[in-house]
């Protein structure tokens, strides 16, 4: 093995490092707009799907403006904040604020079948990292008309599960409230009874994903509480 | 290697590094590198597959630039330099799929940056690709990925047939009926530790086949 001086791997080390760093930041810069249209297209079509409408890549943005009629943001009180996105409000940086100053984003939706829904999305942790999704409800704030949930991480075939039809096709039907008490989703390791408005089962293997799912689902639609008292049937 | 013959890009030479790492020296069973990530992506065989596949090209063309690029890297921070393209490599190849082939990348999700920490690819560059030549290195590192991926598809199969009732996601116990006569999906199979257990089994298989693996004490 040839020897190196000291200024050769300094002088090398910088170089490369340099080159590597350049090649990267261009990359990132290039790809920066069809990775951000990417995720938009994501958003739009997870939404969809909680509303029972699949979309593929194609035809999202299509579909999204044909089903989603109108957005609004709430905050934690149930009143309706003016001149923002519902879009783009971005949920993990919510919740990093206090409660009273967070923005609650709520859509409407109206499927073929002519119900009035409203989509609220939630977004929690699972094992690995962040889980997040959406929940639609009938017009009686109360019943879930359907759900859909995603992740960043989770392991396949595990806690990844969350975003299979088998899992997500046990919400619909199920209640988050019992009278006026806010009861949300639970998920019962071992199988939940199938007349149990508030459970469904967990995923074997993949326990702590659905108990994060449950916190999620808990903490996240219990903010919305004082809209759905007020606005239901 | 030293000589400078020409030697033929097919020789029998050359085939043998992609042939070994197959059977007699796969980097799975015999080398038992890589274990963490076949434990972590055999539950179902469509990301077992397309890990394998990420393995192989990550591994070939690492191998490939490292070996070019052999000369020129000081020793004293080679282990740094290898680091540093395969990090590159990956982050690339993650931001490329991010960018036109969205689904595939949120299917791999995780695993895509984890192939960084994969000890194949390391250890293929420290004791191949600084000592050889680009094109043998190349075949090398595409016969090294292909003995991982072909461990990884063998596990996930069995993992997400038992464990599933499933064959890359079509259900073929429900359709062969093996519900009806009272067969149930082991639950266990899907947890980590049996990929361990079925990689241990392989590993017993293999020399049971081929006595000149067994070490003597």
């Amino acid at each position: 093995m040839k020897h190196f001086s000291n200024r050769y791997i300094f002088i090398f080390s910088t170089v490369m490092v340099i080159a590597v760093a350049a090649l990267l930041s261009l990359a990132a810069t290039l790809l920066q707009p069809a990775q951000e249209r990417n995720l938009e297209i994501e958003k739009k079509k997870n939404m969809l799907e909680s509303i029972g409408v699949s979309a593929t890549r194609d035809n999202t943005v299509e579909l999204y403006s044909k089903y989603i009629t109108g957005s609004f943001v709430l905050n934690s009180e149930g009143e309706i904040v003016e001149d923002v996105d519902a879009f783009t409000v971005v949920l993990k940086n919510e919740q990093k604020k206090p409660l009273e100053e967070q923005y609650l984003p709520v859509f409407r939706a109206f499927p073929d079948d002519g119900e009035k829904l409203i989509i609220l999305p939630v977004e929690g942790k699972g094992l690995w990292g962040p889980i997040y999704g959406y929940v639609s409800l009938r017009s009686d704030m109360n019943t879930i008309y359907g759900v859909n949930f995603d992740h960043k991480g989770e392991t396949p075939g595990l806690g990844a599960e969350i975003n299979t039809r088998e899992f997500e096709s046990m919400f619909p039907g199920k209640k988050l409230f019992d009278n006026e008490n806010f009861i949300s989703v639970q998920v019962h390791k071992g199988g939940a009874d199938p007349s149990d408005m508030h459970g469904v089962d967990a995923i074997s293997g993949g326990t702590i994903t659905s108990k994060g799912l449950e916190k999620m689902l808990f903490d996240c639609l219990n903010k919305y509480n004082d809209y759905l008292l007020k606005n239901r049937i | 290697m030293s000589d400078h013959e020409k030697e033929p890009m097919f020789s029998a030479k050359s085939l043998k590094f992609f042939t070994a790492p197959l059977a007699d020296n796969n980097p799975i069973t015999v080398q038992v590198l890589g274990i963490c990530s076949a434990l972590a992506v055999t539950v179902k065989l469509k990301p077992a597959i397309v890990m394998a596949l990420s393995v192989v090209i990550v591994t070939a063309v690492s191998n490939l630039v490292i070996s070019a690029m052999r000369k020129y890297i000081p020793d004293r921070i080679r282990i740094i330099v290898q680091l540093v393209v395969i990090a590159t490599m990956v982050i690339l190849v993650d931001q490329l799929l991010k960018a036109y082939m969205f689904d595939v990348s949120k299917q791999l999700s995780v695993f895509v940056g984890l192939i960084i920490t994969n000890c194949i690819i390391m250890g293929r560059l420290e004791a191949f690709a600084m000592a050889n030549k680009p094109w043998p290195s190349f075949i090398d590192g595409l016969g090294n990925g292909a003995g991982y991926g072909l461990i990884l598809i063998v596990v996930a199969f069995t993992r997400e047939l038992f464990g599933s009732g499933t064959i890359y996601g079509y259900p073929v116990m429900e359709k062969i009926g093996a519900f009806r006569i009272g067969y149930e999906n082991n639950g266990m199979i899907i947890l980590p530790p049996m990929a361990l257990i079925l990689v241990g089994l392989i590993i017993w298989f293999h020399r049971s086949r081929n006595k000149t693996l067994i070490e003597k004490n």
